[in-house]
Formats: structure tokens, sequence, C-alpha cells
């Protein structure tokens, strides 16, 4: 190992720790101090229970409980089980899957919750497309089909974002596994394609795709943007109520609302918990199901109804953002008719120039955020290199801290810390603050075909006299340029998505089009929600476009590295 | 030119020695081969020559180059050349800018750099393929490509890794008669390291059997 190797590696190490994970842990420290009453930018300093005394006596808190157990269960139980059957019918196709579902991993939460909004309300699109010939409906009726006491509407909004995440990292981690030779095998014994997928492939599958799994229960658990887009409103799920207790404008319940940060912290750490014991449980009656031996094709519908299912979602995701677009152009859309009874791009020009403005700073977040984001990536990738090792098991787990501890219990306690040190209301803190998130997602993008580089290309590079930085600028990131991109498109969309970090780091001063279109969707005019939405999920795509553009374009006297490379 | 080996031996970090310590000199235009049942580490040992050893495997012994103890160097200091099984010609870059990057940087000018390209682009049969993508050209002409690359390294010693294992039967002799000439006339010593007898006889070498 060379010196500096040690030292690019000691530098990435120090800039993770304390750029990543220190504020994550202040963040804690703080939302607990808070929980125990202790926020000395308020004057208070006396430890005391409180805060949870005032929790408890809060109004609908069980209530609230309750639909964050229900909804962020339900949306992470649901999208595992339709994204396991649905890789069953995709996992030959793996490249098309990509292209068709990557659309769906980069539009924003916000962008989709508004558009699936506009589309299943009493009064939205599918109403207005079977009223009132079908259902008789002149006026839109009167049920919840949106912000519903169950959380149905939050529950569907969450697997349109979760089912396509989940079935791209369970199709990547199949490529590791011999499918179709043993697919072959244990058909040939008599399972049908169904059963052979539970009883055989899934047991390999699921150890490689657990930390995406907490990944997905953590955020579900503790999401606000969709929740408060699509959830029930009073009372909302506890991550809404959290939201809302911490800018109220009395600053008292501040301390209450640090306590029911702290309880979601707990929470999700014992839904982690519950689920690994779960798993344990259904691994041993899984092994007494599999001695047993029994074939056939009873699994069959299961798959069926997985792959129906994900075909319904993604054609409710599609139809959001097309509603979004429609109604950006809409002047006039009274109830059953089925399209708008008269265009008009009125609503562009009156709030062009303002949304514009918006979304310059919405950009310049993210290219903030994913630029340092890359940079670290890359920083730490090529560490391994130089010391020509593969990465730990904690490391690997370090990544994933930002996306497993909810965001919500350590963005509260970082906000009254950035309070302390006068830093809120900056555009570099809120970046920061997206980095965070950003980080963990290009890492995991950029690590698979980084580490399946030709080691021995390397190698001849230096041996024909290339010292590390040669090797790095001139043969590594230019053959990687295609996943560089698709990293940084990725990177780019997550910073785009964030919404509760620009609200509590921006402490209300920094507004982004996610942002934006939140606050606006609580409003009567669907017109201009639909223009801020649909720019929220037009920017990720250009950068999409780009990241797919640039190297083809770069490359295209490269036929190794236009298409079939990594990837 | 000569490469020294001195009780050489690699072992995964912790664990027992793959072979036992080998010392041997190779001569200037010398090509020596090692031969050994599949898995006794005979690409580790040139990984290990070359100094591109990952972390997993620790290397004792010494590497000795012209006189000089490399085996504290880093490889691109270490002026070994490698061939690999494949021609592993770097695919962003054209045929031209590969044995470009190869090129020694003693050589200066622009001018002067582009006619010791175009040179050895000539001596490989390749005139007029500046500028092509590698990726179009045949299995014999990236090997070749992939040899001039590495002999404008100006390097001290050779390590050839199978590189004829993956050529066509018919191709194989002519590669095997072109390489070795070229080691010939340029005088370094060269390890090749291979399971096909064909390629030590062609060789015409001193051969090493590595036991475990």
């Amino acid at each position: 190992m060379t010196r500096d190797g040690r030292l690019l590696r000691g530098g990435v190490l120090a800039a993770v720790l304390l750029g990543v994970l220190a504020p994550i842990l202040l963040g804690l420290w703080e939302t607990g101090r808070a929980a125990f009453g202790v926020v000395p930018a308020i004057g208070a300093t006396e430890a005391s229970l409180e805060p949870w005394r005032i929790l408890g006596d809060l109004p609908g808190l069980g209530t609230s409980l309750r639909l964050t157990l229900v909804t962020g269960f339900g949306a992470t139980i649901l999208s595992l089980l339709v994204a396991i059957g649905a890789a069953a019918a995709f996992h030959a196709r793996p490249r098309r899957a990509s292209r068709v579902l990557t659309p769906f991993l980069a539009a924003p939460h916000a962008a989709l919750a508004i558009g699936l909004a506009f589309l299943i309300s009493p009064s939205g699109w599918i109403a207005r497309l079977v009223s009132p010939w079908a259902t008789g409906w002149d006026l839109p009726p009167d049920i919840a089909t949106v912000h519903d006491p169950w959380g149905a509407a939050l529950i569907l909004g969450l697997m349109i974002k979760e089912v396509p995440f989940l079935l791209l990292v369970i199709l990547a981690a199949l490529g590791q596994i011999p499918v179709r030779r043993q697919l072959a095998a244990a058909r040939a014994l008599g399972y049908g394609r169904g059963l052979v997928w539970i009883k055989v492939i899934l047991p390999q599958v699921y150890p490689l795709i657990r930390l995406p799994i907490f990944a997905v229960l953590a955020f579900s658990l503790s999401v606000v943007d969709m929740a408060i887009l699509l959830g029930p409103s009073t009372p909302p799920t506890l991550a809404v109520a959290i939201t809302r207790w911490t800018f109220d404008p009395d600053t008292r319940m501040l301390m209450p609302a640090a306590a029911a940060a702290g309880l979601l912290a707990a929470l999700t750490a014992a839904g982690i918990g519950l689920w690994i014991l779960s798993e344990r449980a259904l691994s041993r009656l899984g092994r007494w199901w599999l001695r047993r031996g029994a074939r056939g094709l009873s699994a069959e519908p299961g798959l069926f109804i997985a792959t129906a299912s994900l075909y319904g979602l993604l054609v409710l995701g599609a139809l959001s953002l097309v509603a979004l677009a429609l109604w950006s152009v809409t002047w006039r859309w009274s109830f059953p008719h089925a399209r708008p009874e008269s265009w008009s791009l009125a609503t562009w020009s009156r709030h062009g120039a303002a949304s514009a403005e918006t979304g310059w700073t919405t950009l310049a977040i993210a290219v903030l955020a994913t630029g340092a984001a890359l940079a670290l990536a890359i920083a730490w990738l090529e560490g391994e290199d130089r010391a020509r090792r593969t990465r730990a098991r904690w490391a690997e787990l370090l990544v994933y801290v930002p996306l497993i501890v909810p965001q919500i219990a350590f963005l509260y306690g970082l906000n009254v810390a950035a309070l302390r040190v006068g830093a809120p209301g900056e555009l570099l803190a809120v970046a920061w603050a997206h980095m965070l998130f950003v980080f963990p997602y290009v890492m995991i993008a950029l690590s698979d075909p980084w580490r399946r580089l030709d080691r021995r290309l390397v190698s001849t590079a230096a041996a024909l006299g290339a010292g590390p930085t040669r090797r790095l600028l001139a043969v590594k990131l230019p053959m990687l340029l295609r996943p560089l991109m698709t990293a940084a498109a990725i990177g780019f969309a997550v910073s785009v998505a964030q919404y509760l970090p620009t609200l509590f780091i921006g402490a209300g001063r920094v507004a982004t089009l996610t942002t934006e279109a939140v606050t606006l969707s609580s409003g009567a005019d669907r017109r201009i929600a639909g223009l801020y939405g649909l720019l929220q999920a037009l920017l990720p795509y250009l950068v999409y476009a780009m990241a797919l553009a640039v190297p083809l374009w770069l490359y295209r006297d490269r036929r190794d590295l236009r298409g079939g490379g990594p990837a | 030119m000569s490469l020294d080996l001195v009780d050489l031996c690699v072992a995964p970090r912790g664990g027992a020695p793959l072979f036992p310590p080998l010392s041997t000199g190779v001569e200037p235009g010398i090509v020596t081969t090692v031969m050994g049942p599949s898995g006794i580490g005979k690409s580790t040992l040139l990984d290990a020559i070359g100094g591109h050893l990952v972390h997993a495997f620790e290397c004792s012994g010494r590497v000795i180059l012209d006189g000089r103890d490399v085996t504290g160097l880093p490889a691109e200091s270490r002026q070994i050349g490698v061939l690999f099984q494949d021609a592993l010609l770097f695919p962003h870059l054209s045929v031209g800018d590969n044995l470009a990057f190869g090129l020694s940087r003693d050589i200066h000018g622009r001018e002067t750099r582009r006619r010791a390209v175009e040179d050895a682009l000539r001596q490989a049969g390749l005139e007029g393929f500046h500028d092509r993508d590698p990726a179009t050209l045949s299995g014999g002409q990236k090997a070749r490509a992939a040899l001039f690359r590495t002999l404008l390294a100006d390097p001290k010693a050779l390590l050839l890794d199978e590189p004829f294992s993956r050529l066509d039967p018919a191709l194989r002799d002519d590669m095997r008669r072109f390489v070795f000439e070229r080691v010939r006339e340029r005088k370094v010593p060269a390890l090749l390291v291979t399971h096909d007898p064909g390629d030590a006889e062609a060789a015409g070498g001193p051969v090493l059997t590595l036991t475990g």
C-alpha cells in the first residue's frame, strides 16, 4: 500500500465521518436532548419528561401512530411482494426492465403524488373518464379516495415509487446467480416456475437485497411529502404531525415534536428488529415447506397477480405525470368532462418567471449536492483500489446509514443545531443536507460498475508506466463515463426529490420546486400545482436524457463503450 | 538487462505459500517458461513480479532487474511490461492513442512521438490504423497492437501471461514467432506462463515447473 493510498483513504474516511455521519449523529443527539426538554435556542435548559407528557396528551397521537405503522409496513410488504413476483417475469430481460422502470425511479415523490391525486381523487381524471355515462355522477362523489382515513392512497403512492426501486435492486442481485440453469434444473424436478422462484431463487437473492429493504421501510415510516399529499390529514401520519408541530408558531410545540421524532426513530429501529425476527421465522417455515417437497403450479396465480399489479402501478404512475402536464395547460376543465374544455398557456406565462427562479435554486442545490457526492464516491472507490482491498462489511453498512435512520429524527436536531450556529437558510447548508441522501445512492450506483472494470486493464496501464493519478484520470474515469453519468443522474433526481431537508435546513427561506409544489398543492388551483409538479419531474428527466446522450455522442466511434459495456 | 528472482514466494495473507520459493535468472533476449497445473498461482507469480498483487496476497523474496532491487517499487516504476490472454486495448482510445499511452515519456515533441507511434504501427502491420476504434480490429491485430504498446514503453523485462491461448491455432504460431523475435531483437528478458507445451517449445528457453 502506498502512502498516497493511505492519505486518500484517511481523507475519505474523515470526510464521510465528519461530513455524513457526524451531522446525523449530532442531529440525533440534539433531537434526543430536545425530547427531554433541552432546547437552548429557546432558553430551555432543564431536562424533564414534560415533552413526553405533552405528546401523550396531544389529540390523535394514537391514530397517527397506527397510520404510520399501517402505511409504512403496508407499503413495504406489498411493494416487496409485487417486486419479487414481477422479478420472475422480468429476470430474463433486465435491460428492458431497467429502461421501463428508470423513469419511475427518476420521478420525484411529490410530483407523482400530486399527479396521482389529480388522477384518483373523487373529482379526478379517472372519475371524469367514466362519468356520467357509467357512474351517473354529475358532481364529484362524496367518497374519500385521496386522504382516506386508512392511508390506502398513501400506500398506493409509495408503491409506485418503491416497486420499481426494489425490482431493479432484485434484478441487479439476480445477475450474480445462475438463474436460468437453476430454474431449468428445478423445473426438471417437477417444480412449477412460481415454486422454483420462491423455494430456490428467492432465498439466494434475499440476503443481497436486505439493506435496500430496510431503507424502503425506514423511508415509508417517515415520509412527509407524499403523506401530506395523499395521506389523511386529521390526524396525519406521525411524520407529518412532527413537521406541523415543529413549524407551529407556538415554539412550545418544539419539544413534543422532538419527543415524537425520537419515538419515530425508536419505532423504525423496532420495525427493522421485528423484520429481522420475521426473517428468521420465515426461513424456518420455508425450510420445513421445502423439505416436504410439494411440487406443481400452485404459485402461478401469485406471479400473475404480481406482474399485473406492477403494470397497474406503472400505468397509474405514467398517467399521473400526464395529468400534471394536462393541468398545466388547462384553462377550463369542469367536472364530468373527460378532457379540458379549453386550453391555455396562461399558467405558464403567469407563473413561468417565478417557477424558473425556483427551478434555478433547485438546480443549483442538486448540482452542488451531486457534485460533492460524486467526488466523495470516486475518492472512496479509488482509495479501495489503491489499497487493493475490497470493501469491509462495516463500510458497506456505513454507506446505508443515512438511508436507514429516519430523516425526520435527525433533521429535526440538525435544524436545532444549525439554529445555534446560525447556518439555516443558506443554500450551501441545504445542499449539504441533500448530499447526505444523495451520497448513498451515488455510491450504490457506482460501486458495481467500478468493481466490474477489468483489473487487468488497470494493471496494464501501470505496467506501461502510468502512475495512480494517470490511471484514474486517463483510464478508469473515461471508461466509466456511462456509469458515472448514470450515478450523477440518480443523485440529481434524489436531490430534486428531497422535501424535508430543504424544509428543515432551509428554515423556510430556501424554496425548491419540491417545497413549492407541496405548498401549492393544498391550494385550489390545480393548474399551478400541475405546473410546479411537472417542472419538478422534468428536471431529473432532462438530466437522465443527458446522462444517456453524452456517452453515446462522445463514444460514437467506440463500439465497446457504446452499449453492452459496464452500465 | 536481466531479470533475477531470489527466493520469490507468494502466499495468501496469513496462509500457506502457493509454491516453494523460486529462484531463477532470465538473461536478455531469453524467454523462460513457467509451467504448472492451473490454480497453482502462475498468474499470481507474474502479479508479484510486476507489482500488481492484490491486498489478499503477500509476497516474500526479491525481484532484481538489471541489478536493481525493484521489490518495493510500485508497478509503474518497475518498467516491467505485461501481456495478458486478452489484448486489453483501452476501449476509449483509438489504436494510435493506445500506443501513444504506452510510448515512453523519454521521447519528446509531438512530431517525434507521432512518428514513433506510426513507426510502431507499421512494424505491427497496422499501417493506417491510427484513428481506428480498437473494437473493430481482428484478434491478431489486437494482439500485435498490445505487444507494440508494451514495447513502446521501453520495458526492461516482459511478463507473458498465456498471451497466445485465446488465438486461433493458425494465428498462434505466427504470433508466437512474432513475439519471441521481438524479445530477441530488443534483448529483454521474458517470463512466459502457460499450460501449452507448444508455447514452451516455441519459446526455446529454459522451462520451470511449479508444483505445490
